[in-house]
């Protein structure tokens, strides 16, 4: 079953330098388990692909029901340099949502993971 | 010692709503206001300022701050802490003095002046001594860059600002301080908080994290449930209600918009994060993930369980250095075929630079409206990838169009969520000369001639 990331999850980005930092944070705490299996570093560094020239660091954070990546070469030189309207990755978050995620469908009505619109 | 002392943020960074700190000072009981002023990118500015002028230097917009609040300080004991100097403190503490005056209150106010954190006028004799102030992304030594470096400040920590206040200071004025130590240093005056309390000292860097983006964590930029977070027009700027132990409270003033809730907190805690294990700081390294969230009413975020350890030896650098020059203009193509239209004046605009033999060292053309933010990821037709806002005013009152100028930028922390591309600053303000055209008798009208010599 098709699941977009939007529909599970929030998210908050950032910058330092010329990385963006993208926060995402599951929607109901019983679905952080699945983000952390779904959203590899490799996943992310392929969803992004043409869009940033580094690598992707990953990092979890259970507590907070959150995972937090650092796509690197994301900014164009970041900051002031930056020619992007979007210096300061300030949309890499909404841009990450856009994922679509492939989950079984019994695990997907189990989890009660509002199914894609459209 | 107090059982719970309240800080309250009044200002996100430099260009934030002018009116926050006011509010947070009369919307109920604080005892601190904090202010940050300073981004990644606000020293170098500042630094230009002052080359122009030795008098400039500091966020100007802090003298407006404190005149705002003066009665919250002298009446009622309000203390006000922020990194306002830039690189100039001491030109920022007589500009807030020079101020006091004009209004009586210049005897009631004593403002530490943080300085210290200024490397620009030592850096070559750094680098002589072998500080190499290496770029901690490419690893590039600054040696590569020397001749355009403008400014160069070290982060300092909580210290100088508790020395401050110990020596009773009612303002307190830094330079490029983080901005977590801006709501530490009021915390550890206030417990007595051991320069070692690892896990205490954790606590007020977390506390400090959040509200330091001013309402980005009471709703402001939220983008859980963002329809329904009422009345950001008014919104409530967070207040962090913390305890001897450490354990805070994140919440605002009753009557204000906005929300405080886990969803929101949590936005603002992943925001710009690095390794959430090893957040550094100059005072303590805090572990995020040690951070446990809890709605404990409305409006109302408990936060616990904090852990910290020893920081590193080192202090982070913010180095400012010239690197060329930009621009960027704007044209809008219309229906029909207005995206073709956009990509064909593209074309011609790289030929004709082309053919102008000028060479850059880098060209960015972005479609906005159609795939500036989102690249590739952006979808079809339907599925709008970006919308640019664009707002005018016009009205006979300068200053009333000068105000409107400051109310666009706080929309970015204050305001609806996903939003970017502000990096202009605030708009101009622009003259209209007006055509009036108009009819008068022959009769009426006599040349003259006069030289002037």
């Amino acid at each position: 079953m098709k699941i977009r990331l939007v529909d599970i999850a929030h998210a908050r980005s950032g910058d330092k330098g010329d990385t963006a930092n993208v926060g995402v944070i599951a929607l109901d705490p019983s679905w952080y388990p699945l983000l952390a299996r779904e959203l590899t570093a490799a996943r992310v560094s392929r969803h992004f692909e043409g869009m940033i020239t580094g690598p992707v660091d990953r990092f979890e954070l259970p507590n907070l029901k959150a995972l937090n990546f650092l796509l690197h070469g994301a900014l164009d030189g970041g900051g002031t340099i930056s020619l992007k309207t979007d210096a300061q990755g300030k949309v890499f978050s909404t841009a990450l949502l856009r994922m679509v995620l492939d989950i079984p469908d019994d695990e997907a009505g189990k989890l009660k993971l509002p199914v894609a619109r459209g | 010692m107090k059982k719970l002392v309240r800080v309250a943020a009044g200002q996100g960074f430099w260009g934030d709503d002018l009116d926050a700190p006011r509010r947070q000072a009369e919307g109920g009981e604080i005892d601190y206001l904090m202010l940050d002023y300073l981004a990644e990118v606000t020293m170098s500015i500042l630094q230009k300022q002052k080359e122009r002028d030795p008098a400039m230097g500091y966020a100007r917009d802090f003298v407006g701050a404190i005149e705002s609040v003066l009665p919250a300080i002298t009446e009622r004991g309000v203390r006000v802490i922020a990194n306002a100097g830039g690189v100039n403190p001491p030109a920022c503490a007589a500009a807030v003095m020079e101020m006091a005056k004009t209004r009586g209150a210049a005897g009631k106010l004593k403002i530490g002046v943080v300085t210290g954190d200024d490397l620009l006028p030592r850096i070559d004799e750094l680098i002589g001594a072998g500080h190499e102030l290496a770029n901690m992304d490419t690893g590039a030594p600054l040696s590569t860059v020397r001749g355009e470096v403008i400014a160069a400040n070290a982060y300092i920590g909580s210290e100088p600002i508790l020395e401050a206040l110990t020596q009773g200071a009612n303002i307190v004025v830094t330079g490029r301080s983080t901005d977590t130590a801006l709501t530490m240093a009021p915390l550890r005056y206030e417990f007595g908080w051991r320069a070692d309390d690892w896990d205490k000292l954790a606590s007020g860097i977390v506390a400090g994290h959040i509200i330091e983006c001013g309402a980005q964590a009471s709703g402001g930029n939220c983008l859980h449930d963002w329809r329904n977070i009422p009345d950001l027009a008014n919104v409530g700027y967070p207040i962090a209600e913390v305890a001897p132990d450490g354990t805070f409270t994140i919440t605002k003033h009753a009557g204000t918009g906005g929300r405080v809730s886990v969803p929101t907190v949590t936005e603002q805690l992943v925001y710009e994060m690095g390794d959430p294990v090893s957040y550094i700081t100059p005072d303590v390294v805090a572990d995020f993930t040690t951070i446990h969230l809890e709605q404990a009413g409305e409006n109302r975020v408990r936060v616990q369980g904090i852990k910290g350890g020893p920081p590193t030896d080192k202090l982070k650098v913010s180095i400012a250095y010239r690197a060329g020059f930009k621009a960027v203009g704007t044209l809008v193509y219309s229906w029909p075929d207005a995206l073709d239209k956009a990509r064909a004046a593209e074309r011609i605009l790289r030929e004709r630079l082309d053919r102008l033999g000028l060479r850059f060292d880098h060209v960015l053309a972005e479609l906005v409206g159609h795939s500036s933010t989102h690249g590739p990821l952006a979808g079809g037709p339907g599925d709008v990838p970006e919308v640019q806002l664009r707002f005018g005013v016009r009205g006979p009152d300068r200053k009333a169009v000068e105000r409107f100028t400051r109310e666009i930028a706080p929309l970015v922390l204050n305001g609806p969520p996903s939003v970017t591309g502000f990096a202009g600053g605030r708009p101009k303000v622009e003259e209209i000369v007006a055509y009036w055209p108009a009819l008068i008798e022959k009769t009426q009208v006599t040349s003259k001639v006069q030289l002037i010599a």
